[in-house]
């Protein structure tokens, strides 16, 4: 009886936290840091914005992400926040250096609404009242003129401003370097085997003087396997987003820092 | 006597295997077990984050001095019925979490009275000192509603992992037992909030 009462329980909450679950956006593919799911911003402004994180994201490995959403789902709007900062993984795993500003645009027959959701790791740096006071501050004031890019702009800046000496990108680079010795390691012994190859190649060539075709063809086929695995090890190291482009989200944590407001 | 030998080995065999597959389960429910009483401590953490709040909000409170007393003597109250119900991480079971959740709700429908009642105080809505703590207030509750979420997230993955057969038979010889879940709550769920 008491077994059956649990499992019923145990099912429902099973069910229910798949049911709500579903209703936080996937992690946007390739990834980026400004998504604009409801049409707020233009698109120079995504793109400012954007560039602005990216670069900000690659000098301090601290991500701050904006997401724009048409509803949302029945949850509080801070629920929301965390719930798509730990799905996304907003921030680097182990420094939970991420932030994520939250917008659910003004409708005419319900408000607006903003979060500002802070990682494990910059709690101490950006604390509530701090959020709260860029929300009320910084935000409102310019979303209540409708001026949506200026309040985003202007709280990300202060957002930089107060993180910036928290984490730097060398104390995060270690973990990367680590990984680039690795790829290096596998690119020497690689180059070993492609050098024994054509050394024994040679051989073969001076024992079957007069058939120099298959050599240079087999030559061929070397480098051009050589230069396709060549460009899969590039791929991989852009992966790691070192440079240029928006790598992808880390894996940060969050533990319900932050402050919202509405309009 | 070449049988006997046989058998031997096969009968060692086994005993190392079942050894291995004990062993290897064990470590992992003792992992397990571990995980969610971090985040048991976590959850602690961030109610005693509230309790540390409230002597500072009362102190704001009571500068005011025609504040009702009886809505303040009531967070104070249930302040102290909450601080003296301690759960042990070792031993989380349905009643006694149940008993840990039903005093923290009475600690913050206490709070959202009081909140609602400083409404009628402009003064003391406009003070400085107690947008403060209001912020740290809301963002309390969301620690709460967050760290909660993520233990019952843990306890659900132990729970489901000491469950499973055959770890069902190891899990009862060694005494792990389930672990309880919070219960979502409408009180619980609705943050104290002050509309302006």
């Amino acid at each position: 009886m008491k077994l059956k009462s649990t499992l019923i329980i145990f099912s429902l909450l099973l069910f229910f936290s798949s049911i709500f679950g579903q209703d936080i956006p996937e992690r946007p593919r390739p990834p980026r840091l400004v998504n604009d799911f409801s049409g707020f911003l233009s698109g120079n402004e995504i793109f400012q914005l954007e560039k602005k994180l990216v670069s900000y994201n690659n000098k301090t490995s601290t991500q701050i992400a904006i997401v724009v959403v048409e509803s949302l789902q029945g949850y509080d709007i801070a629920d929301f926040s965390f719930r798509l900062g730990e799905k996304w993984g907003v921030g680097q795993k182990g420094f939970d250096n991420g932030i994520v500003i939250l917008v659910k645009p003004k409708r005419p027959e319900e408000k607006g609404e903003v979060f500002i959701a802070v990682g494990y790791g910059l709690e101490g740096v950006v604390p509530d009242a701090v959020s709260k006071r860029i929300v009320e501050a910084e935000i409102l004031p310019e979303f209540n003129r409708g001026n949506y890019y200026e309040g985003l702009n202007k709280a990300v800046n202060t957002l930089v401003s107060l993180t910036e000496g928290e984490f730097t990108a060398e104390e995060y680079n270690p973990q990367s370097e680590g990984k680039g010795f690795a790829f290096s390691t596998i690119g020497i012994v690689f180059l070993l085997i492609l050098f024994s190859i054509i050394g024994r190649l040679r051989r073969a060539r001076y024992h079957s003087l007069g058939h120099n075709i298959p050599f240079w063809t087999a030559m061929f086929l070397v480098g051009s396997s050589g230069r396709s695995h060549g460009s899969n090890f590039s791929n991989f190291s852009s992966g790691s987003g070192s440079f240029g482009g928006f790598g992808g989200f880390g894996g940060g944590g969050f533990g319900g820092g932050g402050a919202g407001g509405s309009w | 006597m070449k049988k006997s030998w046989i058998v031997l080995a096969i009968v060692i065999l086994l005993v190392i295997l079942v050894y291995a597959s004990v062993r290897g389960t064990y470590n992992q429910m003792v992992g397990k077990d571990e995980l969610v009483s971090a985040q048991w401590a976590q959850v602690e953490n961030v109610y005693q984050r509230r309790m540390d709040l409230i002597p500072n909000l009362v102190n704001t409170v009571k500068g005011y001095a025609d504040f009702e007393q009886e809505t303040l003597t009531q967070v104070i109250e249930a302040r102290a019925k909450a601080t003296s119900i301690q759960v042990n991480a070792g031993n989380l079971n349905p009643a006694i979490l149940n008993q840990f959740q039903e005093a923290q709700a009475g600690l913050s429908s206490a709070l959202s009275r009081l909140l609602v009642t400083i409404e009628r105080y402009p003064d003391l809505k406009a003070n400085q000192n107690f947008l403060e703590l209001q912020a740290q207030l809301e963002g309390t509750e969301n620690r709460i509603a967050v760290e909660r979420r993520k233990f019952n997230d843990v306890a659900r993955d132990y729970n489901t992992f000491i469950r499973q057969f055959p770890k069902n038979i190891y899990a009862n010889i060694f005494n792990f037992e389930s672990k309880a879940y919070f219960k979502a709550e409408e009180k619980a769920k609705e943050v104290p909030k002050v509309e302006f």
